[in-house]
C-alpha cells in the first residue's frame, strides 16, 4: 500500500468536514469501549492477565530467534512449508510462485492487516488472479475499492445504506426491486455471493494472530468463520504471519486469548479460534492439501534492542484506537498507511520511516487512553515521544516549530536571559491584546489563531511572580 | 545470506548478548514444561457447577442447549430439534464412533444420515466435540475422518454432541488432553474453538448471526 502519512494533516481536516464518515464513527464509542469496560469487569484476573500477557511477549522478543526456529521445524515435521521474506516484495513473490504453480485463478482471503502491507491483490490482479476478501467487512470496501479503516472493524467508516447501494450497483444479477433495508438482508446477501466463490477459490489466505513454537502451529481469531471456510476448502492453504506473531506455548496463547477478544469487541471469546498444523493428514477427508506460511520482517527485527522494541507485543486488537479521540475523530484513513490510531503511529513510522509518517506520532494529545486499556500494556504515548525526538533530530519538523524550539531550548539553558525575555513576551502579548485579553492572530502561530483566539498571558511571568512570594491560588 | 539467516542472526545481535546456552536452555525449559499461567477462578468449579457454568456461556452467546441422558438419546434429540426448526430430517456426521454407534435407525426412523465431510447444499451436521471449555461455553473441536472441519463451517445448523464430564474449566485441561491424545509437540491439522455461532458487526456494528458459518448452534450434552 503507497503511503499517505505525509498528507495526514489534510487527510484528517478532510476527515472533520466528512458528514457520512462523522455518522460512522460515531457508533465508534457506544459500541467497542462500553464493550470492552463490562467484558474486563466480569473477569476479576483481568489486570494480572495483563501482566503476565506482557511478560509472555517480553520473553518471546528476547528469544526470538530461537521460538521462531522451534517453531520452523515443528511447522516442517507436520508437512508445512516456511517462506522467510525480508520485504514486501519478497512475499509477494513468495505468494504468487505458490498461485502460479497451482494455476489458480481465484483465491479467497481472510481478513489480515499483513496481506495489506505487501499490497497482494494488486500484484494477484495483476498477475491474472482474483482475490476475493470474505470477511464481510473486507469484502464491502473491496467493492468500494477502499482501505480498511480499522484494524479489527475495516468497514467501520461506512454506513448501511452506503453498503445497501455498493451492493445493488456491483450484485446486479439479483432482482432490482429486493428489500435490502435490514442489516440481516445485507449479510445474507453478501452469505450466498461468498458461497460461490469458497468453493471455486484454488488458494485461500489467511492471516495469523498468533505463531505457536511449541507445535508449529498458526492460530486464526475471527467471528464470521469465514476464515475458515478460507483454509478448508480450497488445495492450498497460504498463511501470511510477521517474526512478532509468535508465541512460546499453547499456555502462554490461552493466556493472551483471555486478553484478546475481551479488549477487541467486548466478548468473552471470539466465535472461532482454529488452530492449524500443517496440511491435511493421511485419511482426512477434507482441508487443504498444502499449508504454506510466508513470514515476513519488513523492519520489525529492527526495533528489537531500541526503545521501539516493546510495540512488537502488539496483538492488533484495536482497542488503542477506539479510546483515542484522535482515531474517534477522523477515523482510520486519514492515517495514510495500513495501521491507524496510537498503533499506527508507533508502528507506521517504524516501517515506513519517519520522513514518510512523522506526522502520525503528532496525531495525539497525549491523553494517555491507549496505554490504559493496551492488554499487552504498551508505552504508546511515550514511544510516539521518541519519535516525534526523533522526527526533531532528523530535522523534519517545519521550520518554524524547529527554530521556535531551537531558540527556547538555547534560552532555557540561560536563566538570566530566559526571565527577561519571557517577561518582555508577557508584556508585549498582554499589550498587543488589549483590553479584551484575546488575540485573534499572531505572527508564526497562525496553526492556533486560525481557529481560535489566544488567550495573552495577565500580568507577569509565572516565574516572576514565584519568586515574589505569590505561591498560594486567590 | 537467505532471509531466513539474515533475519534470525539479526534478531540474535539484537537479542542475544553472547549467552547462547543460558537462552536455549530457557525456550526448552519453556516448551517442555507446560507450564500453566493464571487461570481465572472462574471455572474452577465442582462438576456440576462447571457444566451449569458451559451451558450458561454458551446460550449467553446464542447457542442453544439440550441434555440427554445418554448418547442412545441422542438421534430422538436431533430428530426433535430439526422438527422445532422446520429443517429438513437430514444430517451428515463424521466417522466418529460415538455418532456412528447411535442407534439413528431405531431412534429416528425418519432421518436420512450420511456421512463424510460437508458438501454444499448439506443443512445440518452433526459433530461430536473432545470436550468443552465452562468459563466461555467454547466446544473444542479437532479435525480428522472422525470430525471432518468442514462439518464445522458449511451448514447452516451445526449440532455437537458433548460429554459432560467432557466439560474442562479452563482450555488448559484440553490442552493436555489432546496432548495425550496427539502426543507433545504437535495438533491436529485443525483445532476449532467454537463459541457461540457465526456472527458479524460490520455493518454498524449490529450483530448479526450467520455470517459465513453456521447461523445455529445446537448443543447436546450428554449427561451419562
Ligand atoms: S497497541 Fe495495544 S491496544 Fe493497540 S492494537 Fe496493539 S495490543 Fe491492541
Amino acid at each position: 500500500m503507497k503511503p499517505a502519512s505525509r498528507e495526514f494533516k489534510n487527510n484528517a481536516s478532510r476527515a472533520l468536514n466528512d458528514a457520512q464518515l462523522q455518522r460512522a464513527l460515531n457508533t465508534v464509542q457506544g459500541g467497542f469501549i462500553e464493550k470492552r469496560r463490562n467484558a474486563a469487569d466480569k473477569l476479576p484476573e483481568f489486570e494480572t492477565l495483563r501482566d503476565q500477557a506482557r511478560d509472555i511477549k517480553n520473553h518471546t522478543l528476547e528469544h526470538l530467534d530461537l521460538y521462531l526456529a522451534e517453531w520452523e521445524s515443528k511447522a516442517t515435521a507436520a508437512g508445512g512449508h516456511v517462506h522467510w521474506c525480508e520485504t514486501p516484495a519478497e512475499a509477494r513473490e513468495a505468494i504468487l510462485s505458490i498461485c502460479k504453480r497451482l494455476n489458480a485463478k481465484s483465491v479467497t482471503k481472510g481478513k489480515s492487516m499483513i496481506t495489506e502491507e505487501i499490497a497482494i491483490n494488486p500484484a494477484l490482479a495483476d498477475a491474472g488472479i482474483d482475490p476475493v476478501e470474505t470477511d464481510l467487512g473486507e469484502y464491502i470496501i473491496q467493492l468500494r475499492g477502499e482501505t480498511p479503516s480499522h484494524i479489527i472493524a475495516p468497514a467501520i467508516h461506512v454506513t448501511k445504506d452506503q453498503i445497501e447501494a455498493d451492493f445493488r450497483k456491483t450484485h446486479t444479477h439479483l432482482p432490482g426491486d429486493r428489500n435490502l433495508d435490514e442489516s440481516t438482508a445485507l449479510v445474507n446477501e453478501a452469505r450466498q455471493i461468498l458461497r460461490q466463490k469458497y468453493i471455486e477459490a484454488d488458494v485461500g489466505i489467511t492471516g495469523a494472530n498468533f505463531l505457536i513454537a511449541e507445535t508449529g502451529s498458526s492460530v486464526i481469531v475471527t467471528n464470521e468463520g469465514n476464515g475458515d471456510l478460507t483454509q478448508t476448502l480450497p488445495k492450498a492453504h497460504i498463511v501470511m504471519a510477521t517474526i512478532d506473531k509468535m508465541v512460546p506455548t499453547l499456555e502462554d496463547v490461552s493466556t493472551i486469548l483471555r486478553l484478546l477478544a475481551r479488549s477487541a469487541t467486548g466478548q468473552e471469546f471470539s466465535a472461532y479460534t482454529t488452530w492449524s498444523t500443517g496440511p491435511r493428514r493421511p485419511g482426512d477427508l477434507d482441508g487443504p492439501e498444502e499449508y504454506h506460511v510466508v513470514v515476513l520482517d519488513n523492519g520489525r527485527s529492527g526495533m528489537l534492542g531500541t526503545e521501539f522494541q516493546d510495540v512488537l507485543r502488539c496483538i492488533r486488537c484495536g482497542a488503542c484506537m477506539n479510546h483515542c479521540p484522535v482515531y474517534q475523530s477522523i477515523g482510520g484513513h486519514a492515517y495514510g498507511w495500513v495501521y491507524p490510531g496510537p498503533i499506527g503511529s508507533v508502528l507506521t513510522p517504524g516501517l515506513i520511516g519517519v520522513d514518510e509518517a512523522g506526522q502520525l506520532p503528532n496525531a495525539s494529545t497525549f491523553c494517555g487512553r491507549c496505554e490504559e486499556v493496551c492488554p499487552m500494556r504498551i508505552p504508546l504515548p511515550k514511544m510516539m515521544r521518541h519519535w516525534r525526538e526523533k522526527e526533531f533530530e532528523s530535522k523534519l519538523t517545519p521550520h518554524t516549530v524547529r527554530t521556535g524550539l531551537g531558540l527556547w531550548s538555547w534560552l532555557a539553558r540561560r536563566p538570566g536571559l530566559y526571565h527577561l525575555a519571557t517577561g518582555i513576551a508577557a508584556r508585549a502579548l498582554s499589550a498587543m491584546a488589549g483590553r479584551r485579553g484575546r488575540l485573534r492572530s499572531l505572527p508564526l502561530a497562525g496553526g492556533w489563531t486560525r481557529h481560535r483566539d489566544l488567550p495573552a498571558p495577565q500580568g507577569r511571568s509565572f516565574q516572576a511572580r514565584w519568586k515574589s512570594g505569590e505561591r498560594s491560588m486567590q | 545470506m537467505s532471509a531466513r539467516d539474515a533475519i534470525l542472526s539479526r534478531i540474535r545481535r539484537a537479542t542475544g548478548r553472547g549467552d547462547d546456552a543460558g537462552r536455549q536452555a530457557a525456550v526448552a525449559e519453556r516448551l517442555k514444561s507446560h507450564r500453566r499461567n493464571l487461570i481465572p477462578e472462574r471455572g474452577n468449579i465442582d462438576a456440576k457447577a462447571r457444566i451449569k457454568l458451559f451451558e450458561d456461556m454458551a446460550i449467553a452467546v446464542q447457542a442453544s442447549v439440550a441434555h440427554v441422558a445418554s448418547s442412545n438419546d441422542v438421534p430422538e434429540a436431533v430428530a426433535a430439534y430439526l422438527r422445532q426448526h422446520n429443517l429438513p430430517q437430514h444430517i451428515r456426521h463424521g466417522a466418529h464412533e460415538t455418532a456412528a454407534n447411535m442407534p439413528w435407525a431405531e431412534k429416528a426412523p425418519a432421518l436420512e444420515v450420511v456421512t463424510g465431510p460437508a458438501e454444499p447444499a448439506d443443512e445440518v451436521s452433526l459433530s461430536i466435540a473432545v470436550g468443552g471449555v465452562a468459563e466461555t461455553g467454547t466446544l473444542v473441536l479437532t479435525s480428522g475422518p472422525d470430525n471432518p472441519t468442514t462439518l464445522n463451517f458449511l451448514p447452516e445448523n451445526h449440532i455437537v454432541a458433548i460429554r459432560a464430564s467432557d466439560v474442562a474449566g479452563s482450555y488448559e485441561d484440553i490442552w493436555d488432553r489432546i496432548r495425550k491424545a496427539h502426543g507433545e509437540g504437535t495438533l491436529p491439522r485443525t483445532v476449532n474453538m467454537v463459541t457461540g455461532p457465526s456472527r458479524t458487526g460490520d455493518i454498524e456494528q449490529r450483530i448479526e448471526l450467520g455470517a459465513h458459518g453456521p447461523r445455529r448452534l445446537h448443543i447436546v450434552i450428554i449427561d451419562e
